[in-house]
């Protein structure tokens, strides 16, 4: 068994081995996963040493202390949040061994091709088509919504390979490299101005056989585990108190008397009062989860932010007053990263509606805390037992 | 950090205390002593208190107390508010037990720990913690005056009351006129107090005393305000299930689903507001903090519970055999209790810096 002492002994061994100060950086990221502590709850030999998760705290403050770069986790959301849990699952040896190294250390950034113009909520009546030639898939349709698609160099994806039984069981998963030919990226702008999403139109694009993820037509599984941990992955962190959203427009109420009306008081204590509250809740989330006693309040917090999010930019957008009816830039760009609390109120207020639509809605994440954890029955459905290709569309 | 989980010999405590309740407090028998002599159960509050020793936990050993802190009391409340059992224990064992601790005045203390007197602060339950509250008059070593909607002051033994030289002098039952004020929460009935030159021992200072009490009250009583909306959320989900209109479960319609759901989120961040009070309280870090933000949060979703639980119940919620109304009853008035969420709000600007205009 892997404790605390131990992994304090192997990055101590590792710091002396590759001192922070004269390596490369990536070469000490490929160090550090060679030595089994890039993420310690992985399998030895692809990154980590079996160890309980919550000892990856340990292993960052250690190399925190010791000035170590880390992997810049927010360039690749996407492929340590979601694609790395689902290839760990259901990946062969062989892949596990091609996609975690390069994907953990930032050679080789992900992207999510799911979403489709006429598969949101709904995402198991998705009409990309996969059919197989030989050795190869030849996929044809189009994604969107498709966060980091210009950056990135491969994308979980995931298409229908038999459009003749019920939809849920005609989907197969496939690691798609984004520089074959017939991939095409480009960019959605979306209300703020930039284009942080795109549209991907796949044309006659031939994956490899070798690159399915799971058996032929068991995606919808396999992307469960995505899915799952996308939200966990949205609404997990651990933040201090004002950590989030509510901290500049609280700034800004105590650095700006002139702006203060009672109507807005009352509105900013009862925000600050529920993202205070919200907080606590994922904090103590993740005390159950260090305590090894997952509880089902994570569904919950990602719709909690959305909705915070939303109402406390909006609110910051009416305190600035004149400043409210002002933007910071319109202008059409492809930004790299996410940041949500850069910008002015404007941008905030705008970019936080994404919130209850990316990743679930807020409407389908109601439903699955009804149906999951609430054990409420799920509405009578029409489409379970009819063929893809019967659907009304 | 503070601790937001329970520990095993909490949930120990809570499955002993839920156990209990079971025996003594079934709904339609708490319906029923509701209307009678005896609004207070003092047979399950013997049990608790003597049986178990639960009236002494804020007390510590040496002082004839269990010495366990505020995190134990929040799962009793927790459990006593899922009942809406109608025993004087926030008000004795917590609020009464706080005031004394303040003072000097350990015999008292003990008796009440022991739980073979009932204790009850003589301040208006809608008072918030450093608040103003009433006070009655001291002349040549007695009391006069009246104070109004005393909580459980039917059940007390002893009245811890204020007077207008500041000190807080305690006074037997016996020596005091206590009348029943037709309460709204029907399971925590208020009393006027009228003391007509009755005899008070001084315990000490009524300001800090008061203070603590009621700050302890306002923190712990979100934990029954948890309890409280737990179990209307979980009656309800139940209920839901079972209940077939349009040949169909009603809680398979979608509009009530996410009615539901959004419940559970409401009750869920109830959970950590109130173990952080708790939690703060018996460490007394940030504790004015978080017992604000515990209070400015609970009554909402404590309302909100009760209420979704009657309309969602639909007729049968409506109607008296129902439990449902002794919960809209002690939800509704426990967000008026040790103040109002505007009024922990109001403490909270201050204490975080966000002034008023």
């Amino acid at each position: 068994m892997t404790d605390a002492a131990e992994l304090q002994r192997l990055t101590a061994e590792l710091l002396a081995a590759h001192p922070p100060a004269s390596t490369d950086r990536l070469d000490f990221l490929k160090a550090r996963f060679d030595a089994g502590l890039a993420w310690v709850h992985y399998p030895e030999g692809l990154g980590g040493l079996g160890a309980p998760r919550s000892l990856q705290a340990v292993v960052d403050a250690e190399l925190e202390a010791a000035g170590a770069p880390d992997n810049d986790p927010r360039r690749n959301g996407i492929g340590l949040g979601m694609a790395a849990p689902t290839i760990l699952k259901y990946g062969t040896e062989e892949q596990k061994q091609r996609y975690l190294r390069p994907l953990w250390v930032g050679e080789e950034i992900w992207c999510q091709l799911f979403s489709e113009p006429g598969a949101g909520s709904d995402l198991a009546a998705l009409g990309t088509r996969a059919v197989r030639e030989g050795d190869d898939w030849v996929v044809n349709g189009q994604k969107v919504w498709t966060s980091g698609a210009h950056n990135s160099r491969w994308a979980i994806l995931i298409a229908r390979t038999d459009p003749d039984v019920p939809k849920h069981r005609g989907i197969t998963y496939f690691l798609c490299d984004m520089t074959d030919p017939g991939v095409e990226v480009r960019p959605l702008r979306q209300i703020t101005g930039e284009a942080e999403f795109n549209e991907v139109f796949l044309t006659d694009v031939r994956i490899p056989d070798s690159r399915r993820l799971g058996e032929t037509g068991d995606g919808w599984r396999v992307a469960q585990t995505t899915l799952n941990n996308e939200r966990v992955a949205i609404g997990g962190m651990r933040l201090p108190r004002e950590g989030g959203m509510i901290g500049p427009v609280s700034k800004t109420w105590r650095e700006r008397p002139e702006l203060r009306t009672p109507d807005l008081h009352q509105r900013l204590l009862t925000l600050w009062v529920d993202s205070e509250v919200a907080r606590l809740t994922a904090e103590r989330l993740r005390q159950q989860l260090v305590a090894g006693q997952p509880g089902p309040e994570g569904a919950g917090m990602k719709l909690a932010f959305a909705r915070l999010n939303q109402e406390i930019s909006g609110l910051e957008v009416e305190l600035r007053g004149e400043e409210g009816l002002l933007y910071d830039d319109w202008t059409m760009r492809r930004p790299e990263l996410v940041d949500f609390t850069g910008r002015d109120a404007g941008y905030r207020y705008l970019r936080s509606k994404g919130n209850s639509i990316e990743g679930g809605t807020t409407e389908i994440l109601l439903n699955i805390v009804a149906e999951r954890v609430l054990g409420l029955p799920s509405e009578p459905r029409t489409d379970k037992d009819v063929a893809w290709k019967d659907l009304a569309r | 950090m503070t601790d937001l989980l329970y520990s095993e010999e909490e949930e120990a405590l809570r499955a002993a205390v839920r156990d209990l309740l079971a025996d003594h407090c079934d709904a339609p028998g708490v319906i029923a002593r509701t209307e009678s002599d005896t609004p207070h159960d003092l047979a399950a509050w013997k049990a608790l208190a003597d049986g178990m020793g639960l009236a002494g936990l804020l007390v510590p050993e040496a002082k004839g107390g269990q010495g366990a802190t505020h995190r134990e009391v929040a799962v009793v409340l927790e459990e006593l508010g899922r009942a809406v059992a109608p025993v004087p224990y926030l008000t004795s064992a917590v609020v009464a037990t706080e005031a004394l601790l303040a003072c000097d005045a350990d015999e008292l203390l003990a008796e009440l720990a022991s739980g073979r007197r009932i204790g009850a602060l003589a301040v208006a339950l809608n008072v918030a913690p450093g608040g103003a509250y009433k006070v009655v008059r001291h002349e040549g070593g007695a009391l006069h005056g009246e104070l109004t909607a005393i909580a459980d002051a039917a059940a007390a033994d002893v009245l811890l009351v204020p007077a207008d030289d500041g000190g807080l002098y305690a006074v037997d039952a016996d020596a005091a006129t206590v009348t029943p004020q037709v309460s709204f929460d029907l399971t925590r009935p208020l009393a006027t107090v009228t003391l007509d030159g009755a005899p008070g021992r001084l315990l000490g200072d009524a300001e800090p005393a008061v203070l603590r009490a009621l700050r302890s009250g306002a923190g712990l009583l979100a934990s029954e305000q948890f309890g409280l909306a737990e179990w209307t959320l979980t009656e309800t989900v139940r209920y839901l299930k079972e209940r077939k209109q349009f040949n169909r479960p009603v809680g398979g319609f979608q509009a009530l689903k996410h009615r539901l759901a959004q419940l559970w989120l409401e009750v869920v961040n109830l959970r950590a507001a109130a173990r952080n009070a708790a939690d703060a309280l018996a460490t007394g870090e940030d504790a004015d903090v978080a017992v604000a933000v515990a209070q400015a949060y609970a009554a909402s979703v404590a309302v909100h519970a009760a209420e979704e639980a009657l309309q969602l119940h639909a007729g049968i919620g409506m109607t008296w055999e129902h439990p449902v109304h002794l919960y809209l009853k002690r939800a509704k008035s426990d967000s008026i209790a040790y103040g109002t969420a505007g009024t922990h709000r109001a403490r909270l600007a201050e204490l975080v810096d966000l002034r008023a205009p």
